[in-house]
């Protein structure tokens, strides 16, 4: 494996990977980056710190798996990060995030305690479902964060119910529903457009194209790669993002969810983003060669990308990044610590939790 | 302080792997997150990426090694500046030692601490008594079930700001089997809402309203289509809970009628109780009188659990008492003894009450009292009614119109044969729809379902009477 010298120069145009069919190549990145808002240097740091969160945590995960701490099935985030953390720069407290089976990032980018995300993935009671739900199921009301969901698809109908709930209370909120480029060939997807546009719901569609489902490319499953086009017949907007760079992502997330919030319907955004992991943590790698995954990590590496504006732009030394770096791996170690250390839940858990008593009349 | 790096595990169930090459040399300088080596399986391959910052001091098991066992250290990494050599004579084991040493053995596992199905009932069982459901003197009026049904929905709609209907047809057509008559008027359109035809994604937006706290009911024009929706059903309703430990409840009703109608054919007859009854995390109603289908939907609608609730078309149109006033409920999860009787017990629910009680009326012309139980609710099922009547008949057929195996009727048998073996004078005998799908022509969709000269029949059978 050649290891190219080159990093990502920031500002410069997104460019699809050399292996990815011409057709996938983010053609409204190009429009989107003509007019990339530039971020304050405060903006930069809190999308620095928040990502690295996500791909220290990730890469934590990714190891905890390995050595048969964590179990089952686990989707890493990690290539993705600036999609989750450009729409919530965009939202507001008590706006919805429901993703699918993908959702750590989506989790540590709502504000869920590492612990508790991580103590979910070993199985451990002080997990935030108390080891009953895994990598894929987790929730928490408080942070209005609706799952981690395993079935392709599902969490778009529910995500349209979410903007369904927003709407019937005239609150105020918007629901962001997170899918991937497989799950938008699900029929459902298509219903909850119909609806939603029908009913005006505030939900903002983020399909986050990472250009495989599984092994499927995305020119393998779809007719329609251009994933913003896919609300056409419904009349709902929609825009190809660089999903890689976290400025472009905030700013066309400002734009959907200001549409949704103002009463005008649902509005999609196709994140064109990469997953740099396998699928799951047992994962063939024979879909793609190891040349595009590199070439994606070396020239449109989310974080490096800040990394790259701070230490131009605004001077960040190494001093200052070696700082933030240990302040993200100390939680990220804690997280570790904790979800290694903390008990299996209890076996009486095992009959809680199925149905809640009715109150009494 | 130099580390070791050990072999990763693929899967929870990966014992060793081949380390198929390394990436990194000895020497080389390494980042967290860097790739270090691939490593594989017969069934995939993975890349063990770095953990933490330094140089990779030694290469302890080579490229192509087959067999490599997991958590075996292959490399050292000494940190940034430390003696390399040093290093590689031996690392510190990485990080926390493998779950596999922690977790007790399955044998050593306690065993399921919830008690069986069997011994939820007591050695003497007792039967729930309904008549306090009706309190004595309470003004009735008669109306047919498709009013009672209404009516439930326009009160609690009326008690509750959250609740609301969606389904199609449900508002402006005033409901496909007009259950939903004149709730638009009453109610408006944002809380009766007419869907498109897409009970996959209705089903969807109605779990995820509920998952907020609102309370939908979502009507099904019939079950069949909400096999289209079963996904939300099962998957997103039922099971949230508990993949939430407890935090995300969802307080939903579907609804809709449910089994064979009259002429219409396989893929508009079928009867779903024994499906959804066999998924924890619902609740599943199925009554056949209008008093019970009223009290039963005001106390699904009030439940903060997914409750299915299953109507019957064709008894839709038939008339009962039902007390007058908007405080009515009937709790669900109880049986009601409908017709007291010492020989045989008959149980049945929802329409095939209609062969119970008919059966029981022509076995008392030949000498035999059967008491005959309305389950009401199938899950969770209220065995210990059943239970206690067996222990007094000795004897019990149990009746419905879905198919056999598997069925309802099965889970009553086995629930007997379990809490109540010593009891029986003969084996449980059930009567259930044929096990073909419905046919259309009107001789054979008789024959396929169950009718009253079999449940006479059976229960003559298990008392031994021809
Ligand atoms: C209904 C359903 N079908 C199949 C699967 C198995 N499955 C899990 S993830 C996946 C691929 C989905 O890919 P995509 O939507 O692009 O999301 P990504 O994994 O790339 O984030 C499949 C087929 C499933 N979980 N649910
Ligand atoms: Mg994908």
């Amino acid at each position: 494996m050649a290891i190219a010298a080159r990093k990502t120069k920031a500002g410069a145009p997104a460019k699809a990977a050399g292996k990815a069919p011409a057709k996938s190549a983010p053609k409204g990145a190009a429009k989107a980056l003509s007019n990339v808002p530039t971020f304050t240097k405060e903006e930069e740091l809190h999308a620095y710190r928040e990502m690295l969160l996500i791909r220290r945590f990730e890469e934590k995960a990714g190891q905890m798996y390995g050595m048969g701490l964590i179990g089952g099935f686990c989707h890493l985030y990690i290539g993705q990060e600036a999609v989750v953390i450009g729409m919530q720069m965009a939202s507001k407290d008590g706006d919805q995030v429901i993703t699918g089976y993908r959702d750590h990032g989506h989790m540590l980018a709502c504000g869920m305690e590492s612990r508790g995300v991580m103590a979910e993935l070993t199985g451990r009671r002080g997990g935030y479902s108390h080891g009953k739900g895994g990598s894929m199921h987790m929730f928490s009301r408080e942070k209005n964060f609706y799952g981690g969901h395993g079935i392709v698809g599902a969490q778009v109908s529910l995500g349209a119910g979410l903007g369904f709930a927003n709407w019937y209370r005239q609150d105020g909120r918007v629901s962001m529903a997170y899918f991937g480029d497989g799950a938008a060939n699900q029929g459902q997807v298509y219903e909850s457009f119909n609806m939603a546009q029908l009913w005006k719901l505030p939900v903002v569609f983020v399909i986050e194209n990472n250009r495989y489902a599984m092994g499927t490319s995305v020119n393998r499953a779809s007719a329609q790669t251009d994933f913003s086009k896919r609300g056409v017949s419904f009349g709902i907007p929609g825009e190809q993002v660089d999903g890689m760079d976290v400025r472009a992502v905030r700013e066309a997330a400002s734009r959907a969810i200001e549409h949704a919030r103002s009463g005008k319907g649902p509005y999609i955004l196709e994140m064109q983003t990469y997953r740099y992991r396998g699928h799951s943590m047992s994962d063939p790698a024979k879909y793609r060669s190891k040349d595009e995954v590199q070439r994606m990590r070396e020239e449109h590496d989310p974080i490096e990308q800040v990394r790259g504006r701070l230490t131009r732009e605004h001077k960040l030394g190494e001093d200052e990044f070696k700082a933030i770096d240990a302040k993200v791996r100390e939680i990220v170690n804690d997280a570790a610590e904790f979800a290694t250390h903390d008990p299996e839940p209890d076996a009486s858990e095992l009959y809680t939790d199925i149905l809640l008593e009715p109150a009494q009349a | 302080m130099p580390i070791d790096i050990l072999m990763p595990a693929l899967s929870p169930t990966m014992e060793q792997g081949k380390l198929a090459k390394w990436l990194k040399a000895e020497g080389d300088k390494i980042k967290a997150g860097d790739i270090i080596a691939e490593i594989e399986t017969d069934k995939a391959t993975m890349e063990v990426e770095a953990v933490d910052e330094g140089v990779l001091a030694k290469i302890l098991i080579a490229d192509g090694t087959e067999n490599v066992a997991v958590n075996t250290p292959i490399a050292v990494i000494a940190a940034d500046g430390e003696d390399v050599s040093a290093a590689a004579s031996g690392g510190a084991k990485a990080a926390p030692a493998p779950q596999a040493a922690e977790v007790p053995p399955p044998a050593e596992m306690p065993a399921s601490p919830a008690p069986a199905a069997a011994a939820s009932v007591p050695a003497q069982a007792k039967s729930y008594d309904a008549s306090s459901e009706f309190p004595a003197g309470a003004e009735v009026v008669s109306m047919t079930v498709r009013e009672a049904l209404r009516d439930a929905m326009a009160e609690e709609m009326r008690r509750d700001a959250d609740v609301f209907v969606m389904g199609e047809e449900v508002a402006e057509y005033q409901g496909a089997y007009k259950v939903t008559q004149g709730l638009l008027q009453e109610f408006g359109a944002r809380r009766v809402i007419d869907t498109p035809i897409t009970e996959h994604g209705f089903a969807g937006i109605g779990v995820g309203a509920a998952l907020t706290g609102l309370r939908p009911i979502v009507e099904f024009m019939t079950f069949n289509f909400a096999m289209q929706a079963i996904d939300h059903i099962i998957n997103s309703a039922a099971k949230t809970l508990y993949m939430s430990g407890g935090q995300m409840g969802c307080p939903i009703v579907f609804r809709g009628p449910n089994g064979a109608a009259a002429r219409v054919g396989a893929q508009h007859s079928h009867d779903y109780a024994a499906w959804y009854s066999n998924v924890p995390g619902l609740k599943v109603v199925m009554p056949y009188s209008a008093s019970d289908a009223k009290g039963l939907l005001k106390s699904a609608i009030r439940d903060p659990n997914p409750v299915i609730f299953l109507e019957n078309e064709i008894l839709y149109g038939r008339s009962f008492d039902v007390p007058k006033g908007d405080d009515f409920l009937i709790p669900i999860g109880k049986a009601k003894v409908v017709r007291p009787g010492s020989d045989v017990t008959i149980v049945s629910f929802g329409i095939g009450m209609t062969y119970a009680l008919g059966a029981a009326e022509a076995l008392a012309k030949e000498g035999i009292e059967a008491e005959v139980i309305d389950l009401r609710t199938i899950r969770p099922m209220d065995i210990e009614t059943v239970i206690a009547s067996v222990q007094k008949t000795n004897r019990c057929v149990a009746v419905e119109e879905g198919f056999p195996q598997s069925g309802v009727t099965a889970e009553i048998g086995m629930k007997i044969m379990e809490a109540a073996f010593d009891y029986l004078d003969a084996p449980v005998a059930r009567v259930t729809g044929k096990d073909v799908p419905m046919p259309y022509a009107a001789n054979l969709e008789k024959l396929a379902l169950p009718n009253i000269g079999e449940v006479v029949a059976a229960a003559k059978a298990v008392c031994y009477r021809a």
